[in-house]
């Protein structure tokens, strides 16, 4: 396992390199001009110019890219060409409020999908499977931004129950923490609640089905623990996938909920860097980002040995 | 109780990443303890904190490297300025007064008492001399004040002399603007640095102190009531004038979504929008505690630019068709739509401004002359070379002017061919100096403040200086010959002469297209009184009820 595990990580090296050089050169290959943002519309040529030269960005490709690489090499993301932070800042400042809404979101999504996927299935064909599934298809199909709208207009403006937007970290504040929580974990709720709720039942049909759990039912066993302990952990191996593949999109930055509730994440800092062709910090979030998958796909493939014994790494 | 607060939070040490995951899993943990529970929290009190959504996010923090909007409004919070105009045009003591020697070459400068930086150092002549050269160095109309001096020095600690080779009329009036980059006072430390490279420091001796901890770029900023402020005696009036501080905190928040900083306000949970669209508008008005209003009479010009150096607009007689073609009521009637927020205005110094005038605008003002424009184009011999027209989606109050204006020329003969493209690729292809067919374009559109186009001396499409001059680069002798026209001009009366030669010359060689004058409206909470009318949002003056 041990070994397993440091291959995976070892395998991470190539391809960090590869999206490294990839969008270091798409980058300075797109048009746009970060000295043009700094200096603001009245800059002649020549100003811009000596503004380029003072942020390095009049220095040869391969010299930009050996810098940036040297100083990534120590530890350094480099430090924003706008607003002259250290990106690693940048990057702490923003990635807490993503990390919390993306675990209470998927902690929110979990509780309510999976009990709802297994009820589906159980009850194949009845009401609560069609209830489940129109759901589902609703949770699908109505844009992130409409969901949020509603949420915000029913229980901000005419309920006055939340905030409308806004942030504040659970460690200075809970009770604020929480009342700007809800609505954007349950506006992405929705999308991953369906998305979760149907990928349980389809697989928990699919076990249902099987030998072992007519002989389970046939011995007299409750048919509580036929579901949750023979049936539940059986069909865990895709239910975990798609956990993990929407956790990581979570992480990966959510930028139309950000901007509805107006949460400073990583999602908008992505976006605000790329329209302002902030290239450190684009580069960092890409580097960033690609890791963070990589690291939840390990976990997810970690996670198949506790539900399914056969699985050995 | 609140100034405790404040202080509370400004001293809490800055947790690691470790200690903030712990607190992070302990949330989390409570939290679904507690969900359950009903627990809800209402909307922030906010107490003597003023919470604004202003137009943009905060990201450059050096007022002099930049000539954006936000950051000079940043910089009004926390520094102070030498000489201010008022509501009139007029320069006003600020920090400093003045005396002019009788021939107007020897101007005395004596700063006021009880001037100082938040670190609690004085404000000294050499920190005046060090901010005044650094802003020189950016500023358009400083570099004509620099070109014409003899020295700059300081006599004592808070007198300094500015020597001049030749007269300055306009010296008080360029050093006191308020748009777009006025001469901010920095501490000499940190103005004696490179001009083209953005300060490292922020502080300045305004009436408001920037909480460097608390500052996320481009999501919020905080401000706190600089104590030891000495504000004038006299009332305030735009950037002049006592800056009577009555909030202990002031707090600039980013909000991408328009829709949000709306609900924001109708629940209470901010006191200001700085821009609000005006689609939106009727959704507020069916608010009691929100006020919506224009501050800023002046508001913006929007202005269409061509490149003199390509085909078919080196060519006066095609860039006067294409003036001719043009409407301001079409563009601004896509542009804002509703007739109280904007105003037809052919004044290239725009309208409502001590040099105002309307001389060689006629056909703009008048809803365009497509058939005049043909007849031009014939004339001039347009043989159907594409004009790239270069068109930003992504900037709402740049996406109407392209489209209107491509569809007017079309109709007057011209072959447009309109490129969209974001507002990045659009400022670094227009410093392309390149053919059209070859990455370079003919013609593009944006939007000044009035008081950044209000004066020949600051405006950036007169300067006639060929590859100097701003993109599009004409070469333009007998502009530049009436700017320095205007720089002897020594009473309001003989410069008003001179502008309105100026105005008839830009129009007549079309060095640029002023397509009209609209208005931003804001919305503030009626908790929020006796906000001063500006064209920069200010923070003074303003109170807050509980």
């Amino acid at each position: 396992m041990l070994g397993y595990i440091l291959r995976r990580i070892l395998a991470v090296i190539p391809v960090m390199i590869i999206v490294a050089v990839f969008v270091f050169l798409l980058l300075r290959l797109t048009p746009g001009d970060p000295a043009a943002i700094i200096a603001g519309d009245m800059a002649t040529p020549a100003q811009l110019e000596r503004i380029r030269t003072s942020l390095g960005l009049s220095e040869p490709l391969h010299i930009q890219f050996v810098t940036w690489v040297g100083l990534l090499l120590q530890g350094d993301l480099g430090t924003s060409l706008i607003s002259n932070t250290p990106v690693t800042t940048m990057i702490g400042q923003r990635i807490w409020p993503t990390i919390n809404i993306a675990v209470m979101t998927i902690l929110l999504s979990v509780a309510i999908a999976v009990p709802m996927g297994v009820l589906a299935a159980w009850r194949h064909r009845t009401w609560a499977d069609y209830a489940v599934m129109s759901f589902s298809v609703l949770g699908f199909s109505i844009p992130v931004f409409v969901i949020g709208y509603i949420f915000i207009q029913v229980f901000s403006i005419e309920l006055r129950w939340l905030p409308v937007q806004g942030y504040a970290a659970p460690s200075d504040d809970f009770g604020r923490f929480l009342a700007r929580a809800i609505l954007p974990c349950l506006t992405l709720a929705t999308i991953y609640v369906a998305l979760i709720a149907r990928m349980t039942r389809a697989s928990m049909l699919e076990v249902l089905g099987e030998d072992y759990i007519r002989t389970a039912r046939a011995k007299g066993v409750a048919e509580r623990i036929v579901l949750f302990r023979h049936a539940l952990r059986n069909a865990a191996v895709p239910i975990m996938t798609i956990i993990g593949t929407g956790f990581a999109l979570l992480i990966g930055g959510v930028v139309v909920t950000e901007s509805v509730f107006n949460i400073p994440g990583i999602g908008r800092l992505t976006v605000d860097a790329i329209l302002a062709r902030d290239y450190p910090v684009i580069q960092a979030m890409i580097l960033l980002t690609s890791g963070l998958y990589v690291f939840i796909n390990l976990l997810i493939d970690l996670s198949y040995t506790l539900f399914d014994p056969r699985i050995r790494y | 109780m609140l100034h405790d607060t404040v202080t509370t939070r400004l001293s809490r040490p800055r947790k690691g990443w470790a200690m903030k995951a712990r607190h992070t899993v302990a949330g989390l943990l409570a939290g679904a303890l507690l969900a359950g529970t009903g627990l809800v929290t209402p909307a922030d009190a906010a107490g003597k904190t003023i919470t604004a959504v202003m137009h943009s996010g905060l990201r450059v923090l050096d007022p002099i490297i930049t000539t954006a909007h936000i950051s000079r409004n940043h910089a009004y919070m926390i520094y102070d300025v030498l000489v201010a105009v008022d509501e009139n045009f007029t320069p006003r003591p600020q920090m400093a007064d003045w005396t002019v020697s009788d021939d107007g070459l020897v101007y005395t400068f004596t700063l006021r008492d009880g001037l100082k930086f938040h670190d609690g150092a004085p404000v000294t002549s050499a920190d005046a001399i060090a901010s005044l050269t650094r802003w020189g160095k950016r500023d358009s109309g400083g570099q004509l004040i620099f070109d014409v001096t003899e020295s700059l020095e300081a006599k004592d600690d808070k007198t300094f002399v500015w020597t001049l080779k030749s007269p300055f009329p306009a010296l008080l009036d360029t050093i006191g603007k308020q748009s777009a980059l006025p001469p901010f006072i920095m501490p000499e430390r940190v103005a004696s640095g490179s001009a083209d490279e953005a300060v490292k420091e922020h502080i300045g001796s305004g009436p408001f102190v920037f909480v460097e901890e608390e500052y996320q770029p481009g999501v919020s900023v905080t401000y706190r009531k600089f104590e030891d402020y000495v504000p004038r005696d006299e009332p305030a009036s735009w950037m002049a004038g006592g800056k009577v501080v009555h909030v202990d905190e002031v707090k600039w928040v980013t909000m991408p979504d328009a829709q949000t900083a709306i609900n924001a306000i109708m629940s209470g949970e901010i006191d200001y929008i700085e821009q609000v669209q005006i689609d939106l508008l009727p959704i507020l008005a069916s608010s009691e505690d929100v006020t919506v209003e224009t501050r800023d009479d002046l508001g913006y010009q929007t202005i269409g630019r061509m490149n003199f150096k390509h085909p078919p607009f080196d060519n006066k007689k095609i860039r006067q068709a294409a003036q001719m073609a043009l409407s301001q009521a079409d563009v601004l009637g896509t542009l804002i739509g509703n007739p109280d927020y904007y105003t037809v205005c052919g004044a290239i110094f725009g309208c409502g401004t001590p040099l105002a005038d309307e001389s060689g605008a006629e056909t703009l003002i008048s809803g365009g002359d497509i058939e005049g424009a043909k007849k031009l184009l014939e004339e001039a011999g347009y043989d159907g070379t594409p004009v790239v027209l270069m068109q930003p989606t992504d900037v709402v109050s740049l996406t109407a002017q392209p489209v209107v204006a491509a569809q007017a020329m079309r109709n007057a003969g011209f072959n447009v061919d309109m490129q969209p493209m974001d507002w990045q690729t659009l400022v670094t292809r227009r410093a392309s100096q390149a053919k059209p067919s070859e990455g370079g374009w003919n013609i593009f559109f944006t939007n000044w403040l009035v008081p950044e186009i209000n004066s020949p001396l600051i405006s950036p499409m007169l300067n006639g200086r060929g590859d100097n001059a701003w993109f599009g680069w004409p070469t333009d002798e007998t502009m530049e010959a009436l700017k320095a026209e205007f720089i002897a001009a020594d009473t309001p009366e003989k410069q008003k002469e001179v502008a309105v030669k100026i105005q008839k010359h830009t129009l007549d060689n079309v060095l640029y297209i002023p397509l009209g004058q609209y208005a931003s409206p804001q919305a503030r909470s009626n908790k929020l009184t006796d906000m001063l009318p500006s064209p920069v949002p200010v923070f003074w003056n303003v109170k807050k009820a509980d």
